[in-house]
């Protein structure tokens, strides 16, 4: 007796849009059964990590500057996944856009630099986390090198990076050896939108980027590319499309989104750069892509979704004692249901007999 | 204790885990397996491995608590990836981050607590020689594992008929397949043998390495090892020196920091890292011309045919 | 060791009785009767679709007939799998060769053995067998450095290490040069001298006759006759493979004097695969208004003309192929797209369309070259406006206005293919196996399709397998075997014997048929 895939003759549709939710519900079936042998209340901790954060509105905001840089990034991420391209280094991408725009924010440091600053941070931050993650792929298109390896090696660099920078030449003067910049001054600052709140302009531009996606991908040649190359690469053959190049610029646009999320993250909510600004949002982003579904609205969904995790798990911190680990367990197992629920988009699962079909095989 | 034979001792130290999770790993892509999740597994198998020694005040509990964690997230990714044909990359990574989130909960009551660490052999006479003695005969058992386990792969991929039909399986699943032989189930007992020693590799930290635990401990190792699995072209022996070759990057740079060389301590620390790039470059790029030497059906999904 | 085998040649060592095998309602085997004498060299004859592969697999066990039966020395044998047909005896060689490329010649041989020998004594086995047949093979080299040819020696002495007494081959100089060739019969001769019986499959009308006793010929799934090579001529032998019906003759507007709008010159390329065939200087030219069709054999070369023809791989000069005047030989698909060409691949799945992407799309695949984008935009409008176009001129059956093309059955997915690109009326149009695997019903639309656009001015190129459509639809037909390409003939005029020689590699004049063949 086993258990046999079938593959199914059309996408299934019903289990395109059945397959989060249940995988969704899964997750929350698992960690009700993690909050009890940890000796919590599991519908008690399941609100204070899901409901609690949308009832009140500083941490209706919180979600959505904690879920700016999570689209921004998985954004990018999708493009590459669907060209069947797997850039897993977007976390280093994020930290050196970071830095590339910091630079401008360091050098123009008291000076009375006028408003032309912080667009140009904004632009080097994106230009620098371009063209780092075309080192991945130009080791790939140029070399066969597995860009998963390459990308991820990366990402330790990169924080190594930061660590000199801000232990070293950049380090405050006035900050009493700290390993951080100064207070980035106020031009240099990404500018709130509600006085007083954390929610900056970043989440605007994660809007706007996931529109351009939606119809990037939805309505131009360009995105039929990309997703052709990624779904069947002697079609695209067929149809002229040059897979390199779509390799090279997916990565070079993930990687600028990545950059651009970093100097935001660092110009906006945090105000100066340092050492561990970045709580991981390149791999949580993974996370997102997939969990929207390589969409750009599915991933808004999911990004506001698993940044809503990441506030409930801060309160469940305070208010729970549960620890903040909890979220990345909550994170992996979700990823986890939801491969495996999207497994039956695909194939039918059957239960067979041990006959064995000896004819019927052309 | 001279310089030199403290340099040794500590590069065999640094070598140990990346040896321990980089040959299972090797198994596993010879079957034709691509598991991202060594990270995950090692550092579960670092938080159970030193909860258990905790709790039990056995060393040997300790590790063997350290090989199942192991194993049962090795069990998750092949439940997902050769029974439900789902990607390996994204499940690979799946199990990173939840093994690192899971790690960091289970490990955080035991965090600044001490055991004692794995003893060390002690052979009269043997290793008291000088120089040599503490090098080869005062280790402790998890580097004579390590040096067991590369030589025992390379023996059964080489020397021995099932070792032969899962490289072949790695070649070419489907031939394989058409000549009878059970895919899935092979492969799914090389996933589970990977996650046995990726578990190992992270008990081996949190027991001998640095007998303790804090979170994250594991610092990219197990990515290290992925990367050593491809700088070995696949090869066991070639393993075993790209694994202390990479130790020893890891130590020296950590001397020459100290050494007050002028060179910022990031850029040394970066070494092992941007060696590994260089290195995957390099390899590809001469492979190209004569053939991929990874094994061609790596990272494929395989439904059989009904 | 062979002393069991010197069995009086009255008694077949396989008889094959009344062997039928049904895929739903089509017929691949249709009571075929066979028998294999130990000693002789038996040759299975036949054109592609004729039932020899499902025959053979059937001999050997893979699948299972549903009526008839297999009588092994006379016992009523009934063949669970391969791994039986191997235990009495019974050896194959596959035509695609399942080989592990980075393991070594001896590890290859080993997977194909049971486990219970020991590695030396396999080692041994192959150094035995290669000196006494003369397939000379290193045990320790490993797959990928090795040729084709010597690939095959690892399947052949695979199977001759279980001592086989019945040795199948299934088109095995099909990978062969002339020379490599020659080797392999010298091998086969000595099988032959030892008593073995030997099943010979091939379309290569020569080869049989030098090699083979006798040959039986399957035409559309039954037998149509027994003969003795040697003692027939590749004429007649070529008649009874491609039989002697006539198909419906089309008067079509063959443009005489109207210009040459596809032109290949001299068009040479070195395959990618190693499997793959080298192309020699081919050259052919299509006019406006005319089908030239390119007969022959599936493996001669069609896929790699198909890729230099459309551009997937590109020539090495420019003047290689002209479209309508302009040197293209080394623009990409889309330049030739924009050029007035359309191309339709031989695969439908994976190649002409993209399995799980809409119909619409896959008109994108090909169509945003030429128009159904504003701007970087996708016209989706125009994208469905070519599926209505092409599901009501071409009768296309699906289950909603915009399905998965994976969703459509062959004919239904065929005739979208085939229309999407009619549909833009091309100057030049290019089809790789316009009818293969569809109904009769949609290959007729189909056929009438390419019939319609050469009237109306179009050059049509159609490679095809199936000779009776192209003496149905083609104008002139050329012959592709091995890489190079005869000169074209009328093909009203044309005889199937004539045709049929050269599809099989003959070099026979026409004079020396005694037929009148127009230019």
């Amino acid at each position: 007796m086993r258990l046999v895939l079938e593959p199914r003759a059309e996408r299934s549709v019903a289990a395109a849009i059945a397959s989060p939710l249940i995988a969704v519900g899964l997750t929350l079936l698992v960690m009700s059964v993690l909050f009890a042998l940890l000796g919590k209340n599991p519908l008690n901790a399941l609100a204070v990590y899901f409901l609690h954060p949308l009832t009140d509105s500083y941490s209706l905001q919180e979600t959505a500057v904690k879920a700016t840089p999570l689209v921004m990034i998985a954004i990018g991420l999708s493009l590459c996944y669907l060209a069947n391209v797997w850039n897993i280094g977007a976390e280093g991408q994020f930290v050196i856009g970071a830095i590339a725009g910091s630079y401008i924010a360091v050098k123009t440091q008291g000076t009375d630099a006028g408003a032309w600053v912080l667009p140009a941070m904004l632009l080097l931050g994106a230009v620098a986390g371009a063209l780092y993650a075309l080192l991945p792929a130009i080791g790939k298109v140029r070399f066969g090198a597995s860009e998963i390896l390459t990308s991820l090696m990366l990402v330790y660099v990169a924080d190594l990076l930061l660590d000199y920078l801000v232990r070293g030449p950049w380090r405050d003067p006035h900050g009493y050896n700290f390993p951080t910049t100064a207070e980035f001054d106020p031009v240099a600052i990404v500018p709130t939108l509600i006085e007083g709140s954390r929610l900056h302009i970043g989440a605007l531009i994660a809007l706007l980027v996931v529109a351009i996606a939606w119809t990037v991908l939805g309505r131009t040649i360009k995105g039929f590319e990309i997703r052709v190359v990624g779904a069947a690469p002697k079609a695209a053959r067929f149809a002229g499309f040059n897979s390199d190049h779509l390799v090279l610029l997916t990565f070079a646009v993930s990687g600028a989104l990545a950059g651009l999320a970093g100097i935001i993250e660092v110009a906006g909510p945090v105000g100066h750069l340092q050492p561990g600004f970045s709580p991981g949002y390149g791999f949580t982003a993974i996370i997102v892509a997939f969990l929207g579904r390589l969409n750009p609205i599915g991933i808004l969904i999911a990004g506001l979704f698993l940044a809503l995790t990441f506030i409930g798990g801060e309160q469940a911190q305070i208010s729970l004692k549960v620890p903040l680990d909890l979220t990345k367990v909550f994170q992996g197992i979700l990823l986890f249901f939801v491969l495996a629920c999207d497994s039956l988009i695909l194939y039918r699962i059957r239960v067979l007999t041990s006959r064995r079909a000896t004819d019927g095989t052309a | 204790m001279g310089l030199l034979e403290a340099i040794i001792l500590s590069v065999i130290a640094a070598s140990t885990p990346l040896l321990l999770a980089a040959s299972g790993e090797l198994l596993v892509e010879r079957a034709g397996v691509l598991n991202l999740g060594v990270e995950g597994m090692m550092i579960m198998g670092a938080a159970c491995g030193f909860a258990a020694a905790y709790l039990t005040e056995s060393t040997l509990l300790g590790t063997l608590a350290g090989i199942l964690a192991g194993m049962l997230m090795a069990a998750a990714f092949a439940a997902l990836t050769l029974g439900l044909a789902v990607n390996q990359v994204a499940t690979g990574l799946a199990l990173t981050i939840f093994g690192l989130g899971l790690s960091g909960l289970i490990g955080a009551g035991f965090v600044g607590q001490k055991i004692t660490p794995a003893p060390e052999l002690f052979i009269p006479v043997l290793t008291d020689l000088p120089f040599i003695g503490r090098i080869l005969f005062g280790q402790d058992a998890f580097v004579y594992a390590s040096i067991v386990l590369v030589a025992g792969i390379w023996w059964f991929l080489y020397s021995t008929r099932p070792g032969l039909v899962l490289r072949a399986i790695g070649d070419n699943h489907g031939s394989a397949h058409a000549l009878g032989y059970p895919v899935l189930w092979l492969r799914t007992l090389a996933v589970l043998f990977g996650g046995a020693c990726a578990g190992l590799a992270g008990a081996y930290l949190s027991l001998a390495y640095t007998p303790f635990f804090i979170a994250g401990m594991t610092a990219g190792r197990g990515w290290i090892a992925l990367a050593l699995v491809v700088f070995a072209s696949w090869r066991p022996g070639r393993l075993a020196a790209g694994a202390y070759l990479f130790g020893a990057v890891t130590i020296l740079q950590l001397h020459a920091q100290g050494a007050g060389l002028g060179i910022p301590p990031q850029l040394m620390s970066s070494l092992p890292y941007l060696a590994t790039i260089i290195v995957l470059v390099i390899i590809s790029r001469v492979r190209g011309a004569a053939g991929s030497a990874a094994p061609a059906s790596l990272g494929l999904a395989f439904v059989p045919d009904r | 060791m062979l002393d069991q085998m010197q069995t009086p040649a009255a008694q077949p060592l396989l008889q094959a009785i009344g062997i039928t095998k049904l895929y739903g309602t089509f017929v691949a085997n249709d009571h075929i009767d066979l028998d294999l004498h130990p000693a002789q060299i038996h040759a299975l004859l036949g054109e592609n679709g004729a039932g020899k592969s499902t025959f053979v697999k059937i001999a050997y066990g893979l699948i299972q007939p549903n009526a008839g039966e297999l009588r092994w020395l006379g016992h009523k044998t009934v063949l669970a799998g391969p791994a039986q047909a191997r235990a009495l005896g019974i050896g194959m060689v596959f035509q695609h060769f399942s080989l592990f490329e980075n393991l070594t010649v001896a590890e290859n041989i080993a997977l194909g053995l049971p486990p219970d020998e020991s590695f030396a004594k396999v080692s041994a086995g192959i150094a035995e067998i290669s000196r006494r047949y003369g397939l000379p093979l290193e045990p320790r080299r490993d797959v990928w450095r090795l040729s084709v040819g010597e690939r095959q020696r690892i399947e052949i002495v695979r199977a001759l290490m279980q001592n086989p007494r019945l040795l199948i081959l299934d088109e095995p100089t099909s990978v062969l040069t002339p020379q490599e060739a020659d080797q392999l019969f010298v091998v086969l001769e000595s099988l032959k001298a030892e008593g073995r019986a030997i099943l010979y499959i091939s379309h290569k009308l020569d080869e049989v006759k030098r090699l083979c006793d006798t040959a039986t010929i399957l035409r559309g799934g039954k037998k149509v006759a027994t003969c003795e090579p040697r003692r027939e001529t590749a004429a007649s032998l070529a008649r009874m493979m491609v039989g002697s019906e006539i198909g419906e003759v089309k008067s079509g507007a063959a443009g005489q004097g109207a210009a040459a709008r596809l032109v290949v010159r001299d068009l040479s390329l070195v395959p990618d695969d190693p499997h793959g065939i080298r192309l020699d200087r081919i050259c052919l030219d299509v006019r406006g208004g005319e089908i030239l069709g390119i007969a022959g054999v599936a493996g001669n070369g069609q896929d790699e003309l198909f890729a230099a023809l459309s551009g997937e791989r590109l020539a090495d000069s420019d003047g290689n192929i002209v479209i309508d005047g302009h040197a293209a030989g080394r623009l990409s698909i889309t330049k030739r797209r924009r050029l007035g060409a359309a191309f339709v691949p031989e695969e439908r799945l994976g190649h002409a369309t993209a399995p799980r992407m809409t119909l619409s799309d896959n008109a994108l695949l090909t169509g945003h070259a030429v128009g159904m984008t504003h701007d970087g935009f996708i016209d989706r409008a125009a994208a469905l406006n070519v599926v209505d176009r092409a599901t009501k001129t071409f009768d296309i059956r699906k289950a909603k206005r915009d399905p998965e093309a994976v969703s459509l059955s062959g004919g239904n997915l065929q005739k979208f293919v085939v229309g999407r690109e009619i549909l833009r009326e091309p100057g030049v149009l290019v089809v790789s196996q316009p009818t293969w695997g569809v109904d009769a019903g949609a290959a007729a639309v189909i056929r009438q399709a390419l019939i319609d656009l050469a009237v109306r001015g179009a050059a049509v190129l159609v490679i095809s397998q199936d000779l009776d459509e192209l003496l149905e639809i083609a104008d002139r037909i050329a012959v592709v075997f091995t890489g190079r390409l005869s000169p074209a003939i009328d093909s009203k005029a044309a005889d199937r014997e004539h045709l049929g020689l050269l599809m099989g590699g003959s070099t026979a004049q026409p004079q020396e048929l005694g037929h009148a063949v127009g230019a």
